[in-house]
């Protein structure tokens, strides 16, 4: 088990179904669908055995030694320039308690996109080649602990999608996918501009001793590493370490999304076919908050500590600007995408508290926000491709023509709304007290729960306004779940009740990794004011 | 004046081994031609063995620093170094690639009978080229951009019969004669406040005594416009999309790749020989100040990429759209020499190497097709997705990699560049370029979208000869490849940065 390198092949495996699908014949379409299950199947099998490996006692973050099933080769090694070292990138893939449970959750979602990619119905091929590649893409971020690696894979996602909205999308799929291109294309050149910047400030030490500039994540951590004159190096009295924290930031934010670069969200959620939106909603908003825990926080801990009230001002603002901003939509699909926008607020909130409680309230949510709003998406999803509409107010009634449709939609409503029992009132309750024990955002959290009661009216109001009263006599023949569509929404609801019940596992699986980046950020405040006092 | 000192002329000879096979291989083509008056098709077979024999000649060029053609004790005309090498190999193989497109041009073809005119013209660009890499002397490099112009003309105006043709090719002999007029009479200006036309002499005229300050700086402005000119940057660059849309495809794939080479390639030497203060250990060069050359260069590639990306926007035609992309290329590679350092060199080196192979695989893909469709006009490229998905998706890749998204060799060549900037502090322009990339990304994604997000009920049909397939995949593989793994590309770069006296 040792030896085996799991997670190249949970991020190249989609790799190797893409080439397996390219050759096969276009008309051979259940054999393309077959190969993409398969093959999102192994790595959901290989995500599970990552899991059951996994040491939950080793800390990662910052430290190489206790980061677990390390991969790492020279990939670009190119030596001469006297004046700038040595080039030296490397194959660097690695995981700990914060990118497992990611990992676990791009495993999930993949398998449950496939079965719900079902019947797309045109240029078969296409679509399951870009949904494959698009898979690796969101793999290897979250494995990738080089910041190279790290960069490749983040970009490698944006082609894919955009053909993904924009050939299989609604009405509108070309306005919505450049709108993603273009914003997500802005956000990473800045992600682009301080990974140079930081590989200027940062030497690695080589084993015989010569000192070479590196893209090492957990070597940028360090700060014994940094060099004196670096752009971005604390050592160097005119450091530009503010503006690439928030440059980074901006590049971040708008993945996640972020209040005010969120624009771009509402518009690919309503015109990407329900599978993308599943995954986009899923996986890649998580990615933003995932770089900002990954990268900007244990390179930049100072300015996190400084700066952390602002996280948990923009985190308040989309909780109720989302809520608000969902309360006002006609359309389903984009009430849900509104939802994530707020609900990926109380990720920024918790993360902002910078104690065990939130940043584990955060990963948590993370997890769970990805569960929850799949199966929403799933849900309009179901209903969409019966009734070929998505406006709230031409429902109604439909709890009962489709009773089992309506038990899984209110499971999930009250999950995302945060009811007790299930998983998202675990989350929303540790970052709550996460940001309650912190003094920085203390107030702000206060004002932030207001987000859950905002939350309960769109919510219910919605259930009631489509299932509950009159059955609308136009949708009597609508049928009920079917097969496939209980086996995507059954995993995921007992997903969402387990962790509700007993979210120990996971908890567990976080928390030696959340203790460690507490205290790495803490610690590394010593080390900065330190360097602020000469 | 010019006294060459021919002394050692055997050593001298040897030295321009590649023109001379080149010079043979023009003659070779005409000769054929006149005797054996049918058997055109052999003619690109006799240009590529032609091409071969010089690139053989041309390899043990690199890492080899001499002088050959002495004009004085230390001075000569040519220099043979790493860098000039570099650069011949980039021609040849653009050359390659140019002959083997021109093959199956319908354009080319339309005048059969002047087949052998079309070759021996294009061997005249190619030695142009030559002399103009390893030029240090202005009038060798005035004498090297005319022979590379006034073929160029010609070739722009191939096909008689076509107006669009013709008029590029007026509007090209217009343009070229009028800054070439400019660099002449610039050059005549530097000889006569320096007493000298080698760039060594000028160098060390310049390091010994005072020159009038504004008169020198006018004729350095003057021999800039004629170079400018070769690599079309704003403000000189009017006549690009005129002719790129005008020419014949394959010649405008020639212009927009290797022209451009060569013009860059003298700019460096120009820049570095000319005003050269000292030897540098740091990498980078330290300049005589009488000219301000990091800001100029800076305000000209700022100004060219975010002129050529915003122009692009708005182009219907693609070799029009590809004319302007290239304008802003100009821009980029142009970045990479206003940071004046080793560093920056190397990565205008990288980035061409990987800029030749998209750029040719671009206009080749939409030459196949405009052979079908009789048209570049993006609006009837609707649908092209599914009828040609091979063709289409080699032009998707081609079209990425020019944006400079991962993982495509084009990333690679942008960041070396910014490599190049960061390290030299330049952070503001880096941010600017960076977001010329989004602009970029625009246009190039609107082809994409025309041809995979919108659907027509025409189909259209286009077999691939198995040498075009062969073509497309042997310039798909290095834009694919150098991707994911550039240290050969890099080491090869790095390694030809030596100037001749550097």
């Amino acid at each position: 088990m040792n030896n085996f390198p799991i997670l190249s092949f949970l991020t190249f495996l989609p790799i190797l179904g893409m080439i397996i699908v390219l050759f096969l014949p276009k008309k051979q379409e259940l054999s393309i669908k077959v190969t993409t299950l398969v093959i999102t199947g192994l790595q959901l099998v290989l995500s599970i055995v990552l899991l059951m490996n996994f040491n939950y006692s080793a800390g990662g973050i910052n430290d190489p030694n206790s980061f677990q099933f390390i991969e790492k080769f020279r990939w670009i090694d190119i030596p001469g320039f006297s004046w700038i070292g040595n080039i030296k990138i490397d194959y660097f893939l690695g995981v700990d308690g914060l990118s497992t449970p990611l990992v676990l959750l791009t495993a999930i979602i993949t398998f449950i996109a496939t079965l719900s990619s079902w019947n797309i119905d045109k240029s078969i091929k296409g679509y399951f080649i870009m949904f494959l590649l698009l898979d690796t893409g969101m793999m290897g971020v979250f494995v990738a602990l080089d910041f190279f690696l790290f960069y490749i894979f983040w970009e490698l996602m944006l082609l894919p999608m955009y053909f993904l909205i924009g050939i299989w999308g609604g009405p509108r799929k070309e306005y919505a996918a450049i709108k993603f291109f273009l914003y997500t294309l802005f956000g990473s050149i800045f992600i682009l501009l301080v990974m140079i910047g930081l590989y200027f400030s940062s030497m690695e030490t080589l084993v015989d001793g010569t000192k070479v500039f590196t893209f090492n994540l957990l070597t940028i951590m360090d700060p014994n590493n940094y060099t004196p004159y670096g752009i971005l190096s604390p050592l160097n009295p005119n450091n530009l370490r503010l503006i690439a924290y928030i440059a980074l930031f901006i590049g971040f934010a708008i993945k996640i999304p972020m209040f005010p670069f969120h624009t771009w969200l509402p518009d690919a959620h309503v015109e990407a076919p329900t599978a993308i939106s599943v995954i986009l909603a899923g996986v890649l908003l998580k990615m933003g908050t995932y770089g900002i825990l990954r990268v900007s926080y244990p390179i930049f801990p100072e300015i996190t500590m400084s700066l952390s009230w602002f996280i948990a001002l923009f985190g308040m603002i989309n909780i109720i600007y989302g809520a608000l901003a969902a309360m006002a939509q006609k359309d389903f699909k984009k009430l849900i995408a509104y939802s994530s926008i707020s609900h990926m607020g109380y990720v920024l909130l918790g993360m902002s508290a910078l104690n065990t409680m939130g940043i584990s309230g955060a990963i948590l949510q993370m997890f769970n926000h990805g569960t929850i709003t799949a199966m929403l998406f799933l849900i309009v999803g179901v209903i969409y491709d019966r009734a070929h509409t998505r406006d709230l107010d031409a429902f109604g009634g439909l709890g009962v023509q489709m009773p089992a449709y309506t038990g899984f939609v209110t499971i999930a409503f009250f999950a995302a709304i945060g009811l007790p029992g299930l998983s998202g009132f675990i989350s929303e309750a540790l970052v709550f007290l996460g940001a309650f024990g912190s003094g920085t955002t203390r107030i702000l959290g206060i004002i932030s729960t207001l987000g859950i009661l905002l939350g309960a009216a769109y919510m219910l109001w919605t259930l009631q306004r489509v299932f509950l009263g009159k059955l609308n006599e136009k949708w009597k023949s609508l049928p009920d779940l079917t097969a496939r569509e209980y086996f995507m929404l059954v995993p995921l609801t007992a997903i969402v009740i387990f962790l509700g019940v007993y979210p120990t596992p996971m908890l567990d699986l976080m928390n030696a990794s959340v203790n460690s980046m507490v205290k790495f950020i803490n610690n590394a405040q010593v080390f900065y004011s330190s360097l602020n006092s000469f | 004046m010019i006294t060459l000192i021919l002394s050692n002329l055997s050593v001298n000879i040897q030295a321009i081994y590649p023109e001379i096979i080149l010079s043979l291989t023009l003659v070779a083509l005409v000769i054929f031609d006149l005797i054996f008056n049918k058997q055109k098709k052999f003619l690109p077979l006799i240009s590529i063995i032609g091409l071969f024999f010089a690139f053989i000649f041309v390899i043990p060029e690199f890492g080899t620093s001499r002088s050959a053609f002495p004009t004085s004790e230390n001075n000569s005309l040519l220099s043979i170094d790493s860098f000039s090498a570099f650069f011949k190999g980039l021609i040849i193989i653009a050359s390659v690639f140019v002959v083997l497109f021109s093959m199956s041009s319908n354009e080319i073809k339309s005048c059969p009978d002047r087949q052998g005119e079309y070759y021996s013209l294009m061997f005249g660009m190619i030695i142009g080229m030559f002399f103009l890499v390893s030029a240090n002397d202005l009038i060798l490099i005035y004498l090297s951009i005319e022979l590379l112009s006034l073929s160029s003309y010609v070739l722009a105006g191939f096909v008689k019969t076509s107006i669009r043709n013709s008029e590029a090719s007026l509007k090209y002999i217009i343009y070229g004669s009028t800054s070439s007029g400019i660099m002449l009479f610039g050059i005549s200006i530097l000889y006569g406040i320096t007493g000298s036309t080698n760039l060594f002499e000028i160098n060390s005229v310049l390091g010994f005594s005072n020159v009038p300050q504004i008169t020198f700086l006018i004729s350095i402005l003057m021999i800039f416009t004629g170079i400018g000119f070769k690599i079309s940057i704003v403000p000189f660059h009017f006549w690009t999309p005129d002719i790129y849309e005008g020419a014949p495809l394959p010649i405008t794939a020639f212009l927009s790749v290797a022209s451009k080479a060569a013009g860059f390639a003298v700019l460096i030497r120009f820049i570095e020989i000319t005003f050269a203060e000292s030897l540098s250990k740091s990498g980078f060069w330290q300049l005589i100040p009488y000219v301000n050359w990091q800001n100029l260069l800076v305000l000209f590639s700022i100004i060219t990429m975010t002129f050529g990306n915003f122009a692009a926007l708005w182009q219907d035609n693609l070799k029009r759209l590809l004319a302007y992309s290239s304008i802003a290329h100009a821009g980029y590679l142009m970045l990479g020499v206003a940071v004046l350092s080793d560093q920056g060199l190397t990565a205008v080196l990288i980035y061409f190497s990987i800029y030749l192979f998209m750029n040719l695989g671009a206009f080749f893909i939409v030459m196949l097709i405009a052979n079908k469709i009789n048209s570049e006009n993006i609006d009837d490229y609707r649908g092209l997705g599914y009828s040609i998905p091979f063709l289409s998706t080699s032009l998707a890749i081609f079209l990425v990699s020019l944006t400079g998204l991962p993982p495509t060799a084009g990333f690679i060549g942008k960041l070396y560049i910014f490599f190049a900037l960061v390290d030299a502090k330049m952070i503001v322009v880096a941010i600017i370029a960076l977001l010329n990339t989004v602009v970029a990304l625009y246009y190039y994604i609107r082809v994409l979208k025309v041809m995979f997000l919108e659907r027509t009920d025409k189909h259209v049909e286009i077999e691939i000869s198995p040498l075009n397939f062969v073509i497309i995949l042997a310039l798909l593989a290095p834009t694919l490849i150098f991707g994911v793994y550039f240290t050969p590309l890099v080491n090869i770069a790095k390694n030809s940065i030596q100037l001749l006296g550097f």
